[in-house]
């Protein structure tokens, strides 16, 4: 399996949208076919015209608001004594997370479908929050589904959806998490899908919306990329990106315009979500070898029993609570490219103990993730490493856990 | 290659009627009583399926969903699948049997040992919800090997050059969806509309035997009583579902429905 220089990793698949041969593919009901296809040349013919570029980029300077910042951590990095900690502060953007990339880009694309209704999916409850912003935005209606476990733990998010004009449809089945509000929404698309657009919130999915997504959250590196250019003349000699892998939009998006550089110059370290210390559920199936499965029309990693069952997941950040991962990340796995590590929920919220407390920073539990390993390896570095965090999310959404398990203060 | 499946629509074809397939989710609502389910309604229905639950079905309403929750939860492995279909054939080896499931269950499986299974516990035939064409042809193949009907699924939104090859690759049965729906959504389209889309199959090959399904119920069953064949799955799990909640025997209301079925297509 080998990773290919110039040509983007999402249109490394082959032609029925495997990645190295293996991850990815198109899992669906026969329903699904046609739509699909449809999508994936619209998006193909979009990608390459100008006029859709031009307008992409115009509603993420105008209206995602980008650069966002790239900030040095000054006080961690004293603290800490190894390598520069820096951030990219992709919580800067509209709505306080990277999910605003895809969701515009979804809309965009519904527009020119003739669509006039979206469907989304959401776990921590921000891909929901952004694509019923998105929505708004570009006149459509939008359903969000959404487990109900997840419906009572991230309420800010819910409540920004229904303010939107959302409507939020609650999943009862199973583990009442992500996972089952994949799975329902997909439903709601196999019965919908000559009427609705579908987003699915992450770089998951059938193959055409793991490509669109990972071209949405591109943005981040595209911009990361000037912006070191900007601070240090040029791409630094010893980079290391850190980025929380759920379903592995954000950390893909971080990592993407990076991708053809040696990784000894420039190294990618994915964190999943570990799971509490004492819990042997986790939603971390690379750090933990789980093996390749279907789920949700792509084969790709995934926890499950020896059946095939697909099993649940437990992780304080509900972002990251997600049984599989994005195929891309598979192959960015396997074929080395990208280092990939978890962290436990005490882990994740010390991390968070840690960046409140030297900055005026406050990364959402994801995140959090991302910083408690970049915290513990930088100590070993060397002073001219360039360490950077993508703080993808924002804390607000988290601050009923947060008060819950660290007290009122860190809120 | 005939089978099984191909002497039960002769045998409905010689009574002038459609072929009566029935769905019912394996270990539902347990491993004994699914099998004494299939048992009791066998000598009414023309062909079985049996559905392997999974616990993530993307294509399957409440109802199955509900029923595949129940079976897992209950302790339903793949290995006591085979065993309750080999069980059934002691009981009657002339019934075809068709297990409907999701990929991943036979990909854990390993796709050769699966088959080798459903050989020897007798199974006729395989429906996988989402390994759609062209992606299945390489497993479907080895299905034709091993004298198994790989049943191709065709849906409203199968275009035309598509529904071309697809029949073109399928074997002696053709699953055709009524409607945009997950299982056990209520028909919402007219069965005029549906029976049209179905002559257009028809009318590309129509040495195929094909079946219809998704939202076919009591109500509606006599309307589609043209195509080669009819399947009922979610009105019988709902029927096990509401005989627990109501602390009645499951065995003979899924029975009596069946058999209501049945009279409704005579």
């Amino acid at each position: 399996m080998k990773l290919k220089k110039r040509i983007p990793v999402i249109d490394q698949g082959d032609k029925l949208g495997f990645w190295g041969g293996k991850f990815g593919g198109n899992f669906v009901p026969e329903t699904l076919k046609k739509p699909i296809e449809d999508l994936e040349v619209l998006f193909n013919k979009l990608k390459k015209d100008k006029n859709f570029i031009n307008e992409r980029d115009k509603y993420f300077k105008n209206w995602v608001g980008s650069p966002t910042r790239f900030i040095k951590l000054e006080n961690l990095t004293k603290h800490v004594g190894g390598a520069q900690i820096w951030s990219k502060v992709v919580s800067d953007a509209n709505g306080g997370a990277h999910k605003i990339y895809n969701a515009t880009v979804h809309c965009l694309l519904a527009k020119r479908s003739g669509k006039k209704v979206i469907c989304g999916d959401t776990g921590a409850g921000y891909a929901g929050k952004m694509l019923s912003m998105a929505a708004k935005k570009f006149g459509l209606k939008c359903k969000i589904f959404m487990g109900a476990k997840d419906i009572k733990r991230q309420q800010p998010n819910v409540k920004a959806m229904k303010k939107n004009g959302a409507e939020v449809i609650p999943v009862y089945s199973g583990s009442q998490t992500l996972v089952d509000a994949v799975s329902e929404c997909m439903r709601y698309w196999v019965a919908n899908c000559d009427k609705v657009a579908m987003c699915v919130g992450s770089t998951v999915g059938p193959a055409v919306f793991v490509r669109i997504c990972g071209w949405s959250t591109s943005q981040i590196s595209r911009e990361l990329k000037t912006q070191l250019v900007d601070e240090f003349g040029s791409i630094p000699k010893k980079l290391k990106l850190y980025n929380c892998v759920g379903g592995g939009s954000s950390s893909f998006g971080f990592w993407n315009e990076f991708m053809d550089y040696d990784k000894k110059q420039c190294e990618f370290i994915g964190v999943e979500a570990g799971g509490p210390a004492k819990s042997k559920k986790h939603a971390a199936p690379l750090t933990y070898g789980s093996k390749i499965g279907i789920l949700h029309g792509a084969a790709q990693y995934v926890n499950q029993n020896t059946d095939g069952q697909i099993e649940e997941t437990e992780s304080i950040s509900a972002g990251l609570d997600y049984p599989g991962i994005s195929p891309l990340h598979c192959f960015l796995k396997d074929t080395k490219r990208a280092r990939y590590t978890a962290a436990s929920d005490e882990e994740a919220l010390n991390a968070y103990k840690m960046v409140t407390k030297f900055e005026k920073l406050r990364p959402s539990l994801e995140p959090s993730h991302a910083f408690s390993v970049a915290i513990a390896e930088s100590k070993r570095f060397s002073k001219d490493t360039i360490v950077v965090v993508n703080s993808c999310g924002d804390a607000y959404k988290d601050r009923e856990i947060i008060k819950r398990k660290l007290g009122k203060k860190y809120v | 290659m005939s089978n099984l499946i191909s002497y039960a629509f002769k045998k409905a074809k010689s009574e002038n009627r459609p072929a009566l397939l029935t769905y019912t989710v394996a270990g539902d609502s347990s491993k004994k009583l699914s099998l004494e389910i299939l048992k009791s309604i066998s000598k009414k229905v023309d062909i079985l399926e049996i559905g392997v639950p999974h616990n993530t079905p993307v294509a399957d309403g409440s109802q199955i969903q509900t029923s595949s929750y129940r079976a897992i939860k209950n302790g339903i492995k793949v290995n006591d699948i085979f065993r309750i279909v080999k069980d059934f054939k002691k009981f009657d080896k002339s019934k075809p049997i068709i297990l409907m499931g999701y990929y991943n269950m036979i990909f854990q499986y390993g796709e050769n040992e699966f088959l080798r299974k459903c050989k020897i516990s007798g199974v006729n035939g395989l429906i996988v919800v989402d390994l759609p064409w062209p992606e299945n042809k390489k497993f479907a193949s080895k299905c034709k090997k091993r004298s198994i009907f790989f049943i191709q699924l065709l849906s409203p939104t199968t275009t035309k050059n598509r529904l071309k090859k697809i029949i073109k690759d399928s074997h002696e049965m053709i699953y055709f969806i009524s409607m945009l729906s997950t299982t056990g959504g209520k028909l919402k389209v007219s069965s005029k509309e549906i029976l049209s889309n179905y002559n257009k199959i028809k009318k590309i090959n129509s040495k195929k035997n094909v079946v219809i399904g998704f939202g076919i119920t009591e109500k509606t069953i006599k309307s589609l009583k043209k195509a080669d064949g009819l399947v009922v799955g979610s009105a019988i799990c709902k029927e096990i579902t509401d005989s627990i909640k109501k602390r009645q025997n499951p065995v003979t209301n899924v029975y009596n429905v069946v058999n209501r079925l049945k009279n409704k297509i005579k």
